[in-house]
């Protein structure tokens, strides 16, 4: 790591006008240089935009103008998330060179905000994946151990931050693809409540799972980017109609009642030290003045089902889009059928077509009640189960991941084997709750561990509370 | 030979006539430049998002209202998912087990056709074939406009409940009537923006066992509606008497040909994956909004044909051509309000003014010859101020130029005769130099009287220069002839 | 392992999902999805008869926007984007299945 200045200072600097943007950004784009080669974080470097808006951003300075809350700092996008002109790949052949006419409204905020987006970072393709292998342009490595895994489907934003190529990202999190890699690269990374952020430019995976959150090496520094992106949109049916409140800078735990779910916390499958990391922070926090109990939600037990259910479900229509007609890849055909059908051969990868098979199965005639209905069916049970848990307890912990970040190539043979990694993070992209991972202690190969804040909807301030005790009992 | 009760279902899709489409701000215009109403969401670009249009769900329950639909407290949208290049996201967003209308009905020529549901939906792309004469499975390849991609469609889907071509037409030409009347949409067969689909299936008489259901489409008038109703109730009865099976599938009407031809389809195509769409949320009509809905549907035309039969005492098919235009009985109504009588203004505005305005492609709006006017010719020719034939002349000119008819009278001294002993004078000096026709007429057979006093009454018009009351003239030449 | 999809099955939800795949994609489909389908069996085999299915996690009702027209894109840069296009319109090859 290069001990970056964190968002929050770097902002401080460029609207005091003590730094410029233009140094900040040939400062991140030498970071990127540096180590990009081996990490292959980014798909796209958006170097002359960058450098044109830190130009803008110090005229504006020196103008006595204010760019910004998030003046200068520059930022990595998941490349799910469309700019206007910009690659915008989902790291997918059947996207490859696709530039949006438009641009995402996460993405608008962070310009108003004056933010600088300097890279499109890797995925698993479509964010189809736990570990940024099922990328069509090659895996990103972390930034801790270049043999293995950053995590995914996030794993570029998530090794851009680590690797302290910027101070923030963004990512986008349907089962726990914010957080899960956030664990792996020992940053922070926050699943904000279903509805809180605008999804519209997000490419869609799973649209009633889908949210798009912040990376960042603080807590703070999650905050200010959550607070900067989140709020209503005109152009998202499913956006909380609601102004957020601040999220506040506490980390006053006296008081709070936090529970340690049981069913993701002593599961066969959790790695000793990370059960270890929980229980540590758990003490630390009652050591401030929380109530610790141990929480059962039993319905937990079903989430990984009901989840595999589900999003292949809405992916499997989600991508239906991708046909050769109207962007994208097309491989020809004798008829438009044809056409269809061998573009999407050509152009999507192993597990995206596994999972738009699966969730055609699970919606298709005969097979829908039992599979795509029961599962929704398990959401209501998980959302009362939640319901129940949070009338005794304003926040829960639990592992982001069973283990620290796994060895590249171990899991990809065994589908089953890599959506086990997606276990203690799927249950609040059902309820649509929020929840976010904390780096807290390491594992036994000495790779970051994170401990899971969960919150329920709208609960982002209490969340960002513990986890700034958490991160303060580092 | 066996007889067969046919069975017919109806499903109109109806475009609405809303500024924008259905999820977004783009125009919803007829007959734009191929692909410039188009953005992000009707495209279905990567990451775009459905936002539902406002006036599409008032629409929708002032549909509910006007067809006597229940509409449920809630209604949401599902995805139909099958993949047809002029579908920009390979799914269509329509409602499906949860619609906003279930339950109505309406009443045709006495008979009460019950409709399942109406349900919003967005409609599809244009696709033009190219090569092969432009059909579309002969085509070497086809081009796609997603102009009308999104627009807002309601799909009104009746029961069962139609016995012949004959009702369905009037089911489907009464239902225009009242989309017309609460101004949802243009209804135009020709253009497109109301399109019927005809589910048509025959049992034999004797059983109560429906048989297999065939889809018809491509009727692009009412009259093709009815020809195709009627081309396929006779394909199907020729199968059934030589005893062959009738396969359920889809069929379009070919317009020149004068039949129905089978479609090819793909195998396995039609499981279409419904399931809830994610990126809208249900829509729950309030009770405000029903209200609204209520307070404005405006007479419909049922009640409408009712009260002029009645308040003006014309006839039953006077008052649907009447009320099947809107602007002509708009229009009438107005001379009405002026002080035309219902009756004498209904037959010159389904007479003479709808000729007028046929030949002249022009409508009523545009007229000329204001509603007031129209009372007035009226008025003119109940006092006996102007013959019939006198007021046809009069209104000629008031339709060309913008004159009321009382100045055209007055300035062309046209005003009738009425006075009798005016007319008497008339009579008498017309007879003094007709004695030879007299003197045939009362020589002559039937035959000949009634060429002669044909004759005469033509020579006291003419005499008149067409202003003596005929009425009067008529009964004066009687009283002497028989002297 | 049972598998509970075949070969056969795979095929013909492949065609609905319009994705070409090999006889030996297919197999290899059939055992994979098969996995994941024996592990979904604890779902589907719970009893849930009188639990209502919950198909979104928020409970919003009568999302609306006025019918005001927005600026709609550049057709130029919109066809730009397409594998083939003609006189202003889409190109795609010949349609073989039927309209909806
Ligand atoms: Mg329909
Ligand atoms: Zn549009």
């Amino acid at each position: 790591m290069t001990g970056a200045k964190t968002a929050v200072e770097t902002a401080a600097a460029v609207r005091s006008g003590d730094r410029s943007a233009r140094s900040v950004v040939e400062e991140a784009l030498a970071a990127i240089s540096s180590r990009e080669e081996e990490l292959h974080a980014c798909n796209e470097v958006m170097a002359d935009s960058a450098r044109a808006r830190a130009g803008a951003i110090d005229a504006a300075v020196a103008h006595g103008e204010d760019p910004g809350p998030l003046a200068g700092v520059p930022i990595a996008l998941k490349d799910n998330l469309c700019v206007q002109g910009e690659l915008t790949t989902c790291s997918s052949k059947i996207l490859e060179g696709w530039r949006p006419p438009y641009t995402a409204t996460v993405v608008e905020r962070l310009l108003a905000a004056g933010a600088i987006p300097i890279a499109k970072t890797n995925l698993d393709e479509f964010a189809m994946g736990s570990s940024t292998e099922n990328s069509a342009f090659g895996p990103t490595r972390n930034p801790h151990d270049m043999t293995r895994v950053p995590g995914g489907s996030s794993g570029g934003s998530a090794a851009a931050v680590s690797a302290g190529y910027v101070p923030l990202a963004l990512g986008s999190d349907t089962g726990g693809s914010i957080r899960q890699p956030a664990a792996f690269c020992g940053v922070v990374g926050v699943k904000p409540t279903y509805g809180r952020v605008s999804r519209y430019g997000l490419i869609a995976f799973a649209s009633s799972l889908d949210q798009i959150g912040p990376f960042a090496t603080t807590v703070d520094d999650a905050a200010l980017l959550l607070e900067t992106i989140w709020g209503p949109d005109q152009m998202d049916s499913t956006s909380i109609p609601s102004q957020p409140d601040p999220i506040g800078a506490g980390s006053d735990v006296s008081g709070l009642r936090i529970g340690i779910i049981e069913e993701l916390t002593d599961l066969e499958g959790i790695a000793p030290e990370v059960r270890a990391s929980v229980e540590r922070a758990a003490s630390g926090l009652e050591g401030s003045g929380a109530h610790i109990e141990r929480v059962s939600i039993p319905s937990c037990a079903y989430g990984l089902s009901a989840y595999y259910l589900i999003a292949p479900a809405e992916a499997s229509s989600n991508l239906a889009r991708y046909d050769g007609v109207r962007y994208g890849l097309r491989v020809d055909g004798a008829d438009v059928a044809e056409m269809n059908a061998k573009t999407r051969a050509a152009g999507f990868g192993a597990e995206v077509k596994r999972r738009i098979m699966l969730g055609t199965y699970a919606l298709s005639a005969g097979y829908y009640d039992a599979y795509y209905g029961q599962a929704q069916k398990v959401r209501t049970l998980i959302i009362g189960d939640f319901a129940q848990a949070y009338e005794r307890f304003d926040v829960l912990l639990s592992p982001t991941a069973p283990t620290e970040a796994f060895k590249i190539g171990a899991k990809t043979a065994d589908p089953l084997a890599m959506y086990m990694s997606d276990i203690c993070t799927i249950p609040t992209n059902l309820a649509g709750h929020a929840a976010m991972s904390v780096p807290f202690g390491t594992g036994a190969e000495g790779l970051p561990i994170g401990v899971q804040v969960l919150a329920p909807a709208l609960g982002e301030s209490v969340m960002f509370t513990v986890a700034r005790a958490v991160e303060g009992l580092r | 030979m066996t007889t067969y009760e046919t069975v017919i279902g109806l499903e109109v899709h109806v475009e609405l006539a809303t500024r924008t489409k259905l999820f977004c701000g783009c125009a919803n215009e007829f007959g734009a430049e191929p692909n410039t109403h188009v953005c992000p969401v009707c495209l279905g670009l990567p990451g775009s998002l459905p936002v539902l249009n406002r006036t599409v769900v008032e629409f929708a329950l002032l549909l509910g209202v006007a067809l006597n639909f229940d509409v449920p407290p809630s209604s949401i949208f599902h995805r139909k998912n099958y993949f047809y290049p002029d579908m920009p996201k390979d799914f269509q967003v329509s409602q499906f087990d949860e619609p906003i209308c279930v339950d109505g009905w309406i009443d045709v020529a006495g008979e009460r056709i019950r409709i399942e549901r109406a349900h919003m939906e967005e409609d599809t792309g244009k696709t033009t074939h190219m090569g092969g004469g432009g059909r579309i499975h002969d085509a070497d390849y086809s081009l796609v406009d997603y102009n009308r991609a999104g627009i807002p469609l309601l799909e009104i889907v009746s029961r069962p409940d139609m016995g012949s071509a004959e009702q369905a037409r009037g089911y489907v030409s009464e239902l225009r009537a009242i989309l017309a009347t609460i101004g949802i949409s243009d209804v135009k067969m020709e253009e497109g923006s109301m399109r019927v689909d005809a589910n048509v299936s025959l049992r034999a008489n004797s059983t109560d066992v429906l048989g297999t259901k065939v889809e018809i489409k491509n009727m692009n008038s009412l009259r093709s509606l009815g020809r195709a109703i009627d081309s396929e109730i006779e394909r199907q009865s020729a199968m059934l008497d030589s005893e062959e099976v009738i396969i359920q599938e889809t069929r379009h009407w070919d317009e020149v040909a004068g039949i129905t031809h089978g479609m090819r389809s793909k195998e396995g195509s039609s499981d279409y994956r419904y399931f809830p769409e994610p990126d809208l949320v249900p829509v729950a009509p309030t009770d405000e909004m029903r209200k609204v809905a209520r307070e404005s549907v405006p007479e419909l035309p049922a009640p409408k044909r009712e009260r002029l039969i009645s308040d003006w005492g014309i006839g039953s098919s006077d008052a649907r051509v009447l009320v099947d235009d809107r602007a002509l009985c708009a229009y009438a109504e107005a001379a009405v309000a002026a002080g035309g009588s219902g009756k004498d203004v209904t037959n010159w505005c389904t007479g003479e003014i709808l000729g007028y305005l046929n030949e002249h492609g022009s409508t009523p709006e545009a007229l000329i010859l204001r509603p007031e006017g129209l009372a007035e010719l009226v008025a003119l020719l109940a006092d006996d101020t102007l013959s019939r034939s006198l007021a046809k002349d009069v209104l000629e000119e008031c339709l060309a130029t913008p004159v009321m008819p009382r100045e055209v009278v007055e300035r062309r001294g046209l005003a009738q005769m009425n006075d009798e002993g005016e007319l008497a004078a008339l009579v008498d000096e017309v007879l003094g130099r007709n004695e030879d026709a007299i003197a045939q007429w009362k020589a002559g057979d039937e035959k000949a009287r009634k060429k002669k006093r044909g004759f005469l009454m033509g020579e006291l018009m003419k005499t008149s220069g067409s202003k003596g009351n005929p009425k009067v003239l008529n009964q004066l030449l009687d009283e002497r002839l028989h002297d | 392992m049972s598998p509970r999809i075949s070969p056969e099955q795979v095929r013909h939800v492949a065609n609905l999902a319009r994705l070409s795949i090999t006889d030996s994609e297919a197999s290899q489909l059939a055992e994979e999805l098969g996995v994941i389908l024996e592990h979904a069996e604890d779902v589907a085999a719970l009893d849930l008869s009188d639990i209502e299915p919950t198909a979104h996690p928020i409970h919003l009702t009568n999302v609306l926007r006025d019918d005001a027209p927005r600026p709609s894109l550049d057709r130029d840069e919109v066809l730009a984007a397409a594998p083939a296009t003609e006189d202003r319109r889409f190109r795609v090859p010949r349609i073989m299945g039927e309209t909806q």
